[in-house]
């Protein structure tokens, strides 16, 4: 895999392997990079280092169970990954859920997206040489964490949702806390303004770098921030709304430069709009029950569905299989790094091997969630 | 284009093609070997224009195999789900439409490591996760490995 049959390499060129070990990957991505000179000619990404074959463990899953594998693919978007499964679930079962239960899931996304932002923010950052910006961001996302841990158990991989609506109340203390929170992102804001963008150092080292033009980004599947940057309007919560989302006010953030810069200002934006959701939605939780009635053992219609959401990433896809059994014939995760890896070899082509770095930081792989 | 319009224009062009319409997208299910024109045309007609696939992957259906891709007009945002069936499960092969969306390259990839079938003209054809000297296709349904604990 490493050196045997080369596609990549021409006479004169100089390959060199970034990754699997490498700290600005985030993770086990390995990106093979044929150089001339500091200029990048291809770069061919190797994947596996992190497969777990999830699909085919949820072949032997039931529809309560599978649910939770999804919580290991983009761990940052846990809460989200495992909304699309329920709401897959529950199209096919035709169960909607609670309006309670709708707003606790709409809640625990936005909140899930900010932290997840927040941690982007913060790596951005550290692969870029700041150290400081990490620590600031990290002070925000930790709290928000502490939040989700008090009503669900756990910071990371959350597993809250179940077919129906949520596993469990929330806390009394949730809505206290989480306003808490806004209002220190909110002050703290002007800091992460000061401190990375307008710092004129790193504006240049993302300004024009890593271009991805419009046509490209629909043609390699992005979507995300990252299609959004290039002008690309792709929000599944404003396209295909769920769970409520379409009676929420919030802009989608689009921006037509299509660099890194443009991509890095995205999502600052989007970290504004989820803090206005929340703030909708939080002293607005309908009363009544957080679950709707659903049978112990689920079974599936036979047929094909299809669920999109919007994670912090892009577009999440679950395609479910079902034969008419307790399990899933055939599960398919459209992942959105998967495609926003296959646009990285285009945005660096051209470009100076230091920008590289500079570019995956700006299109936020999560490895775990491409390898899946 | 509303369902009804789009299997209407697409039963002109290819009227070999069957239709499910029980889901949420329109299904057309082709012999594999039509992929490359339908899917031409799907992309190339202004009345068409699906630039977005944003999902391409295989079903085994342990007689045949499925291939499956999920197409979006970004302009009419309209979807359509196209499948096409191989019947040669011993040695699948069917045409690569990374010429058409570039985002098939590595999709196929996953496909080719996965299910084992072998996509022509694709530019750069590997085994995506797994080792070159890997045996055997794990999403297939007989697929078997002896270490694998059973859930």
């Amino acid at each position: 895999m490493l050196l045997g049959q080369d596609h990549i390499t021409e006479e004169g060129e100089f390959v060199i392997n970034m990754g699997p070990q490498h700290p600005a990957t985030h993770g086990v991505l390995h990106l093979k990079i044929g150089l001339d000179g500091e200029t990048i000619k291809k770069i061919e990404p190797h994947l596996g280092y992190i497969h777990r074959s999830i699909e085919k463990m949820c072949e032997q899953l039931s529809y309560r169970q599978f649910i939770f594998t999804t919580s290991r693919m983009d761990y940052l978007s846990a809460h989200i990954n495992n909304q699309a499964c329920v709401l897959a679930v529950e199209k096919a079962l035709q169960v909607e859920a609670t309006p309670r239960a709708k707003a606790i899931r709409v809640l625990m996304a936005e909140l899930t997206r900010l932290a997840s932002h927040q941690l982007w923010w913060a790596c951005m950052g550290l692969d870029l040489g700041a150290v400081t910006p990490f620590f600031y961001a990290f002070r925000e996302r930790e709290a928000i964490n502490t939040i989700i841990e008090e009503t669900c158990g756990t910071r990371l991989t959350q597993n809250y949702m179940v077919p129906g609506g949520v596993m469990m109340d929330i806390h009394p203390n949730f809505q206290k806390r989480v306003k808490e929170v806004l209002k220190q992102i909110k002050e703290k804001a002007h800091e992460y303004d000061e401190l990375l963008t307008g710092n004129v150092i790193f504006q240049q080292r993302l300004k024009g770098v890593g271009y991805l033009s419009k046509e490209d980004a629909v043609s390699y599947g992005c979507s995300g921030p990252t299609a959004r940057a290039s002008g690309v309007s792709c929000d599944v919560r404003k396209l295909f709304p769920y769970d409520g989302y379409e009676q929420l006010k919030f802009d989608e953030i689009l921006n037509t430069e299509g660099d890194s810069w443009a991509r890095y200002l995205v999502r600052l934006g989007e970290m504004k709009q989820s803090i206005s959701i929340i703030e909708q939605l939080i002293d607005n939780i309908p009363e009544g029950d957080f679950q709707a009635k659903t049978k112990n053992v689920i079974k599936l219609p036979k047929g094909d569905f299809y669920q999109r959401v919007e994670t912090a990433r892009g577009e999440l896809g679950v395609y479910i299989v079902s034969d008419g059994g307790a399990t899933p014939y055939r599960c398919k995760f459209r992942s959105p790094n998967f495609s926003n890896l296959s646009a990285i070899p285009k945005m660096a082509e051209g470009a100076k091997i230091g920008d590289l770095v500079a570019i995956m930081a700006t299109v936020d792989l999560v490895i775990p969630d491409i390898d899946r | 284009m509303t369902n009804e319009e789009l299997k209407y224009s697409i039963t002109e062009l290819l009227p070999v093609a069957t239709y499910d319409e029980s889901g949420e997208f329109l299904n057309i299910i082709i012999p594999s070997d039509e992929l490359i024109p339908l899917m031409k045309e799907l992309r190339s007609k202004k009345e068409f224009d699906f630039d977005y696939l944003f999902c391409l992957t295989c079903i085994d259906w342990k007689d045949h195999l499925m291939m499956v891709y999920h197409l979006l007009s970004k302009v009419h945002k309209h979807c359509i789900v196209v499948k096409a069936k191989i019947t040669d499960i011993q040695n699948p092969k069917i045409e690569s439409v990374n010429c058409i969306w570039k985002t098939a390259e590595l999709n196929e990839d996953e496909v080719y490591d996965l299910f084992g079938i072998r996509f022509l003209n694709h530019p750069n054809l590997r085994r995506l996760f797994l080792e070159e000297d890997w045996k055997g296709f794990p999403l297939r349904k007989n697929y078997v490995d002896e270490n694998m604990i059973k859930l």
